[in-house]
């Protein structure tokens, strides 16, 4: 077995964005401690960018113990080299015991590339990260198969262990305020090559998104919804809920629905309060998107959907009368309490 | 003339896979293999540079000796040539190991581009793309949703979670492709027989391949599968079945019971 | 003997089906609906080289063979035998006979842009005194010059009004009987060719079946397909051709209407059951799901025959008289199972019921194949 001692320490990539950082890094952040706590090391966050330094007072009070601050014009806007480049230096230089990045197109971006330079491995996409208490080796568990297996995956000869984390997966910590970090400034020469890319322009995505990974109810329809029209009883009964609508790849493929609302293991994954699955019939991708739902209510006319087999309540029907019957005596009801 | 790389990958369509209902167990019976649909994304981008601009496109696939097939295809839709990495060697290699030896055979074909697809969906991982371009020594641009060729330059429109880069990166590069990226082309008819009754699928094993024995199969892969299960269930709820009516009712009280109305 | 499709039969099949549930299901309702030729999804058609699936590339087709060409009219007309039968009529009615009998300069001119999708054809043979018996035919075709002018009329012509070009049968010499028949390559536009009515039809709504008027209608004499007086010869001979197309036409309406039942049933609850766990259900669907392997069977045949064997009247006849009396059975009795949805337009198996008639009747009536096997047979 090969001597790892003098790798010490549970790094998080710090993704920002125009000086906002990405929600999943403090859900990495309080992930990371709780890792740190069973190795007895604390957690260091890897901060990039250019004029980033004020972020750092966050990162502490969220948890983070250290701050790798590497401000360099260079990484004022992502491009994969001189970010790679930035982590792959800090890895060199610090040695990491564990490295955590946001399953985000700019972490599954910059990991992959990282764990090639580096030459380790890297683990994508995990829903659950623990410490083995025997050997001290970071499991990390992910959904395979098109989210039809569980697999722990260890590294054991490679170090950092490296994973990437959906966003929404794991929790924040509490925000401890006036919690301060170190922050250590760390300087990487950046030298332009072939590798570098230009950037020439950066357009903002025209409807400002809806990220159905932060909505607390959701709405969410399938093939059995028919058309695109039909989708329209879905935002009826989101709206009095209060919630927003997603949908199956299946709808999402049909058109009906955009990219963007799409829930399963090759969309978003969901966690919200409450969770209507609307004519979806439950394949395993779109399951693996939304089990984690806390109250999951399906209507289908099939009555061996497998979506039966995870709804906390189903009721077997034609959604074209339930769904507008149930937006009905909701408004009814509301109106009455008011 | 331009050259092309696409790697394509067989995949089980993970959307028609089912739970057997009683024991909770994978219905792998029956499953049927497909092109990854991203990688067929890429595959199309690089036949449409090559309709546009003139280019060689060579699809490239490690595999069993079953993805013969998606070579085939990809032979059909108007790819010029087709290899087949294949050897027991290259078994059971995790994302590093995979892309390192991917990208020694790349290594072996003329490449200005080379294409793959963001992940495959039984895997998810979205690594063998990037970790291939540092294998080769080359720029990657992930997440592409258009492309367009300019000189000795690709000018790509990457997306983000909620914006796009358009950048401009030079040849020989990478880059990973979205379904959003096109809508691909159906295969001709002549296309299948042609690519069963004319053309080749050049198989390449082991020696083929240019790559250090300590980073391919198994052996050269830093991650191991520790253990995998299936995924627990979660407890079957109640499932009803009344008129619309009083289904509604049903939810509502459900919905209050939950304090959720 | 081995009946396993080889690797690119089954990807052609596997095409075939992918294309048409994406490109062509989604319109069938509205064609038939609204009676119109579906011309958009013809063009897709052309633009993926269906519509020259058999004919050698050399010109402007696919380089397939029969097998694969009727495996796509199967695959289409599972789900709208509209654009089945399209595709079918410019197949084995235009381009066969062209490649069959046409000069090398015909088929430079004619075959090529129809084998490769630029051009529509079709075949006109029927005329209102001439439909079983062909050689009532007619019109009349008289050389002048280098030109022969056509008069006279035809009727029931699928792609009628969208077709660039025609096959049209005329009688040179009318003292000759069916030996004074010839068979001419007309192109649209030609002087003195018009169209006259749409004809209103209970299936197959979208084919553009019209009737074609030639008023001294004058074509160049090398327009000649064949030699004069093989007229009747080329047309049986087609038509050999065209009943594998429509036997796979029906076999596609057959396998589409019991795809739907399946579903159906499986769904369709009647006293607290399925009814698909009836017994009624369960052995009508049986014996319907063995006369459609039974079906496919002899189309199947009969593609392989037309492609090994000089003669294949026998093996078409069969297969189209069998193909198309079991789409019948197949749609009414899936229908049936239907109940009372069944009879409206909500549900596929209605227009299918309408669509499956057609198949006993064009290209030679199931009478007329009965006496093409009973004149083998009885010989």
């Amino acid at each position: 077995m090969k001597e790892f001692s003098e790798y010490k320490g549970v790094y998080v990539f710090v993704q920002q964005v125009e000086g906002v950082i990405a929600p999943v890094s403090f859900e990495l952040i309080g992930k990371a401690k709780e890792l740190a706590k069973a190795l007895n090391t604390s957690v260091f966050a890897v901060l990039c960018g250019y004029k980033v330094e004020a972020l750092a007072d966050e990162l502490g009070e969220y948890g983070a113990d250290t701050v790798v601050l590497i401000d360099d014009p260079a990484l004022a806007t992502y491009t994969t080299e001189p970010y790679a480049h930035a982590i792959h230096s800090a890895i060199e230089f610090f040695k990491p015991e564990i490295f955590l990045y946001g399953a985000t197109t700019i972490g599954r971006d910059l990991a992959p590339r990282v764990s090639a330079r580096v030459h380790t491995g890297l683990t994508a996409d995990c829903t659950k990260l623990e410490i083995d208490a025997e050997t001290g080796r970071l499991l990390m568990t992910r959904p395979a198969f098109g989210g039809n297996l569980m697999a722990t995956i260890v590294c054991p000869d490679f170090r950092p262990q490296m994973a990437t984390v959906r966003p929404g997966v794991m929790q924040k910590a509490e925000r401890e305020e006036g919690r301060r970090a170190r922050v250590l400034p760390f300087g990487v020469k950046f030298e332009k090559n072939d590798l570098y890319i230009e950037v020439l322009d950066v357009i903002k995505k025209m409807n400002e998104s809806v990220d159905i990974s932060q909505a607390d109810i959701l709405v969410s329809g399938g093939r059995g919804m028919g058309s695109k029209e039909n989708f329209q009883m879905l935002y009826d009964l989101a709206e009095v809920l209060g919630g927003r609508v997603s949908a199956s790849r299946a709808a999402v493929d049909a058109g009906w629905a955009d990219k963007e609302l799409q829930v399963g293991q090759t969309g978003k994954t969901v966690r919200p309060k409450l969770y209507i699955a609307v004519g979806i019939s439950g394949a395993i991708q779109h399951i693996a998107g939304m089990e984690e739902s806390d109250l999951i209510i399906a209507i289908n006319r099939d009555e061996t959907a497998p979506i039966f087999n995870i709804a906390d309540y189903g009721v077997v029907g034609d959604l074209n009368k339930v769904v507008p019957m149930l937006t009905e005596k909701i408004r009814a009801m509301k109106e009455k309490q008011e | 003339m331009l050259n092309i790389v696409v790697c394509i990958k067989q995949v089980p369509d993970t959307n028609e896979v089912r739970l057997d209902p009683k024991t909770g167990t994978l219905i792998r019976e029956g499953v049927p293999s497909i092109m990854n649909p991203d990688d067929k994304a890429g595959l199309e981008a690089a036949l449409r540079i090559k309709d546009e601009l003139g280019a060689v496109v060579r699809a490239v696939s490690m595999g069993p000796a079953q993805a013969d097939a998606v070579l085939r295809e990809a032979l059909a839709m108007g790819a010029d040539e087709a290899y087949l990495i294949s050897d027991r060697a290259f078994g059971g290699a995790d994302t590093w190991a995979t892309s390192s030896t991917l990208a020694a055979a790349v290594s072996r074909l003329p490449h200005d581009i080379v294409f793959t697809g963001r992940q495959a969906i039984d895997g998810d991982t979205a690594q063998v793309g990037p970790q291939m371009a540092e294998h080769l020594g080359i720029p990657n641009v992930s997440y592409a949703e258009e492309i367009r060729v300019v000189g000795d330059s690709l000018i790509v429109k990457r997306q983000f979670e909620s914006s796009y880069q358009v950048v401009r990166v030079k040849m020989p590069c990478l880059v990973t492709a979205l379904t959003e990226l096109n809508r691909p082309r159906y295969m001709t008819p002549g296309g299948i027989f042609s690519a069963y009754r004319e053309k080749q699928v050049t198989v390449w094993t082991r020696p083929d391949v240019p790559v250090d024995d300590s980073n391919i199969g198994l052996k050269g892969s830093p991650t191991r599968v520790k253990e995998s299960f299936p995924k627990p269930l979660k407890g079957k709820g109640e499932v009803v079945t009344m008129d619309a009516e009083a289904e509604a009712d049903y939810l509502v009280a459900k919905l209050r019971e939950k304090f959720v109305i | 003997m081995d009946f396993k499709l080889s690797s690119e039969h089954l990807m052609a099949r596997t095409l075939f089906s992918e294309f048409a549930e994406n490109e062509i299901k989604p319109y069938a309702a509205e064609v038939d609906e609204t009676e119109e030729f579906p011309k958009g999804t013809v063009e897709k058609l052309q633009h993926y080289g269906f519509m020259g699936i058999p004919i050698p590339r050399e010109f402007g087709g696919q380089g397939c063979d029969s097998l694969t060409y009727v495996m796509c009219v199967e695959e289409i007309s599972k789900r709208c035998a509209t654009t089945g039968v399209i595709v079918s009529a410019h197949t084995s009615l235009c381009c066969d006979p062209i490649l069959k009998y046409g000069t090398p300069a015909q088929k430079e001119e004619f075959l090529k842009p129809l084998a490769s999708g630029e051009k529509l054809g079709a075949f006109a043979l029927t005329e209102p005194g001439a439909g079983t018996d062909a050689a009532g035919v007619a019109t009349k075709a008289v050389l002048e010059g280098e030109e022969y002018v056509l008069n006279g009329s035809k009727i029931f012509i699928t792609n009628g009004k969208e077709a660039d070009i025609y096959i049209i049968f005329a009688m040179t010499d009318p003292s000759k009987g069916t030996k004074g028949i010839s068979a001419f390559i007309v192109e649209k536009g030609a002087p003195g060719f018009t169209f006259g009515t749409k004809e209103k039809k209970m299936g197959i709504r979208g084919s553009s079946t019209y009737e074609l008027i030639f008023r001294d209608c004058r074509i160049p004499r090398e327009n000649m397909l064949g030699a004069e007086g093989k007229g009747f010869s080329i047309a049986m001979g087609t038509l050999d051709g065209g009943r594998i197309g429509i036997a796979a036409q029906a076999l596609g309406i057959a396998e589409g209407a019991l795809e739907a039942t399946v579903a159906y049933v499986k769904q369709r609850k009647q006293f607290g059951r399925t009814i698909a766990q009836f017994q009624n259900t369960q052995f009508t669907m049986a014996d319907l799901a063995a006369k459609v392997e039974a079906a496919k069977l002899l189309v199947y045949k009969a593609a392989y025959a037309k492609d090994t064997q000089k003669r294949y009247s026998v093996e078409a006849a069969m297969a189209k008289l069998f193909a198309a009396e079991t789409a019948m059975e197949v749609t009414t009795k899936c229908v049936q199972l239907h109940g009372g949805y069944g009879y409206t337009r909500e549900y596929a198996v209605e227009r299918m019921m309408r669509d499956a008639k057609i198949t006993e009747i064009y290209e030679g009536t199931s009478e007329v194949q009965r006496m093409v096997i009973a004149g083998s047979l009885l010989n």
